[in-house]
């Protein structure tokens, strides 16, 4: 008896797999679809080739002086020779070491958060944000511990960048969620207020507003009081962005259920605790993407303190550009900027995505 | 059920404080005097301190002569206006540089949207790569790469590059030949106007009849047909009343033809590309929100794929797009005061810089500043509840 062998498959067609069949699918599907992709291959061609000969292959990247730079592409070494300035600001040379280490002491305060089995998460979390901030604010300043007093309109670069970054992304957490429970509260004159509040901020650009808090403040105040610049462009800048972080947190006490703060109700809970042990911890993690979407934004909008006179890292490198000596360079100088921001911009949003994806749990299909 | 059991009579059993309505009244209470007390303490410090430099309040200021040049304006502006001008000129300069952005923005939007979700494996790349450089590089650093990177270093207006003796770009800006209008040439503008007209009337109409018998019309096409044709047909009929006027060099600089300097180019640029990456991102989040399911039972009810486009995907889509767009247009307005940092005479530089400077009425100008962007803002926000309300879905 001879049993049935069946022939063996075929491999399919060359131009189904591989290479050839990928490319069939995704470049060339249709006609449209492949002068698309023709087009599309034309802009990468003219664009990749002479950026990457201009940035790398025909750059220059050491030396001291514009004499240095004669390969035709870009100037590097100017960043090289300001990047302590973009660094640093104009804090005295001798001190550098104590911005260093506030830098190294925050990266080995947060290693142990991103361990999993770290006993002390809390509490070194709250150590971060309420002790870390005072350290570096006399670290920086100076003035005690023989240290040698620097007034805050020396700090400058991307220190001074990071110092406004996170004070208003500390400074407006708090205080959106604070003014979102209060566009949610059933009393008509905290809720009334709360929505004037948010409206105003929302509705003005962050530009008046720091306009405001530097022409505005010192005449709001009495007669003689000395009110430190960098404090002013701080409180604008926690105040604007306050406003928009109620709005995301708002979206996401809209979207928690009414059961839940029925069944808070239920068990007695004060409306404290039924809104910090049940209804936040689920409204913020639904609100992720915003909240990293508001410090972003936030992160952004710190170089706008460069019109009311503080010297970020923008404004350091708007200083440099009009150095006689490197008159010209205008090109390495704001890509070198513009760099440095987007490394920061897009490592917090990937982070935001990665941290979304963790804290999703229960919904999902 | 027994009246000892209504909430009422358990209320009043608790002590006073314990009450909520108590609470809720005395803390109210409590907030508006903090409020009246923080607002009593701001003004009398601030009416002092206006004595003591000798600022008199009020508008009156805005009828002085204002004494300084402007850049660039769309009005008749010179040194012997008033300061009430300038605030004018300012105002439309923000106007022009905000209609100019939203106008380039929607479109690299759209356009780059539609892309990153495409079949095309390098379109779709190319679009994420562009939405992701651009949305993470703050606005104003691009505002000023375009502006002191790119626009500046252009050559002289004698070494300008020229585009067929007609368009010229150096570093005073970009010159293209102006269209002058002739004797008779409004009536074109009538045309256009009746074509409007007429076709929001067949659209009506189209409308109606596909609700009542189902029949479609080519209200696009037909629509595009009048809005373009009418005019043109008028134009040719007329005679042709317009000639173009040539910018030509002169001296240091141009003459004639129209100017676009380079702070307005640099400002609008950065803006629409800048902007263009969020509506990118408000479009594909839009098309991805219809279910796959709808196209499936357009289909399934025998829709052809471009009516299924245009009666089940997009009016669904744009349910999601539209409050995005228009919270990007606020935006894209409200940073078109970034202009400052370049000197583009916006709002911000002409009113709440240099007015406020040689004035000294710091509380006028910034809250005249500041109330032409919150009613900017707050008509939108009207419009878009009114949206809301509108296309909100009915559920049951």
């Amino acid at each position: 008896m001879s049993t049935h062998t069946p022939h063996p498959d075929l491999s399919p067609p060359i131009t189904n797999v591989g290479v050839i069949g990928w490319m069939r699918t995704n470049l060339f599907s249709s006609w449209p679809n492949a002068i698309l992709t023709i087009a599309a291959a034309f802009v990468i061609f003219a664009t990749i080739p002479p950026l990457v000969e201009w940035a790398f292959i025909k750059a220059d990247w050491v030396g001291d002086s514009r004499d240095a730079c004669t390969s035709g592409g870009a100037c590097w070494v100017f960043v090289g020779v300001r990047f302590n300035q973009f660094m640093y600001g104009l804090y005295p040379e001798a001190e550098y070491w104590r911005i260093n280490l506030a830098a190294v002491l925050i990266v080995a305060l947060m290693i142990p958060l991103f361990i999993k089995r770290f006993p002390w998460k809390l509490g070194l979390g709250l150590f971060i944000l309420v002790g870390y901030p005072i350290i570096v604010f006399f670290l920086f300043s100076g003035g005690i511990f023989g240290l040698e007093y620097v007034e805050t309109s020396r700090w400058g670069g991307l220190t001074l960048t990071l110092v406004l970054a996170s004070v208003g992304m500390a400074a407006s957490f708090p205080l959106g969620i604070l003014l979102a429970l209060g566009r949610r509260s059933t009393m008509p004159i905290v809720k009334s207020v709360s929505v004037v509040f948010i409206e105003f901020w929302r509705g003005v650009p962050l530009i008046t507003v720091l306009f405001m808090s530097s022409v505005m403040l010192p005449l709001f105040l009495p007669e003689g009081t000395h009110f430190d610049k960098l404090l002013r462009a701080m409180i604008g800048i926690a105040l604007f962005q306050s406003a928009y972080m109620a709005e995301v947190v708002r979206g996401g006490l809209q979207a928690i259920p009414k059961g839940q703060y029925e069944a808070a109700q239920a068990l007695g809970l004060s409306f404290w605790k039924s809104m910090g042990l049940i209804i936040l911890p689920q409204a913020l993690k639904l609100v992720i993407p915003g909240i990293v979407n508001t410090f972003i934004a936030l992160f952004k909008d710190t170089t706008l303190v460069l019109i009311i006179g503080l010297f970020d890292m923008l404004a350091m490198i708007e200083a440099a550009l009009a150095d006689p000596n490197w008159l010209g360079y205008a090109i390495e100088g704001l890509t070198f900027a513009a760099f440095v921001y987007w490394i920061f911009c897009f490592s917090m949003s990937r982070y935001s995505m990665a941290l979304e994806r963790k804290l999703h749990t229960g919904h999902a299909r | 059920m027994a009246p000892q059991n209504t909430p009422t009579s358990t209320a009043s059993k608790a002590p006073l404080w314990r009450q909520p309505a108590f609470r809720a009244a005395l803390f109210q209470i409590l907030l508006v005097l903090g409020i009246l007390a923080f607002g009593y303490y701001l003004l009398t410090n601030t009416l002092t301190n206006m004595e003591r430099r000798g600022i008199t309040t009020g508008f009156g200021f805005l009828s002085n002569e204002a004494g300084f040049g402007i850049l660039k304006s769309l009005i008749p502006y010179d040194e012997t206006h008033t300061y009430g001008r300038t605030f004018l000129v300012g105002l439309l300069n923000t106007l022009l540089v905000a209609g100019l952005g939203i106008f380039f923005a929607t479109f690299i939007g759209f356009f780059v949207g539609v892309a990153r979700l495409s079949h095309n494996w390098l379109v779709a790349r190319l679009a994420t790569i562009y939405i992701e450089t651009f949305r993470n590089i703050p606005l104003l650093l691009q505002i000023m790469f375009w502006y002191f990177a790119v626009l500046r270093p252009l050559p002289h207006p004698r070494q300008s590059i020229n585009v067929g003796d007609a368009v010229f770009l150096n570093n005073r800006g970009l010159f293209v030949p102006e269209p002058i209008a002739e004797q008779g040439f409004w009536l074109v503008g009538v045309a256009l106007l009746i074509a409007i007209v007429a076709v929001v009337i067949v659209a009506r109409w189209a409308h109606r009849r596909q609700e009542e018998t189902g029949q479609q019309f080519p209200t696009a096409s037909v629509g595009l047909g009048l809005i373009l044709g009418l005019p043109l047909l008028t134009y040719w009929l007329i005679g042709s009343p317009m000639h173009l006027e040539y910018p030509v060099l002169g001296g240091f600089n141009f003459s004639g033809g129209m100017e676009v300097i380079p702070e307005l180019a640099a400002l609008v640029l950065a803006l629409s590309i800048y902007t263009g990456a969020f509506i990118a991102e408000a479009v594909r989040s839009g098309i991805m929100s219809v279910t796959h399911g709808q196209t499936e039972a357009a289909y399934a009810l025998g829709l052809k794929p471009r009516v299924t486009l245009k009666l089940v995907i997009i009016p669904q889509a744009m349910r999601v797009i539209i409050p995005q767009l228009t919270s990007q247009y606020l935006n894209l307005t409200k940073n078109s005061s970034l202009a400052t940092a370049i000197g583009y005479p916006d709002l911000v530089n002409v009113f709440a810089g240099t007015t406020l400077n040689q004035t000294g009425q710091a509380v006028e100008v910034i809250a005249m500043t500041m109330g032409v962007y919150l009613s900017i803002s707050l008509l939108i926000s009207m419009f878009m509840n009114w949206y809301n309300k509108r296309k909100m879905l009915v559920e049951r």
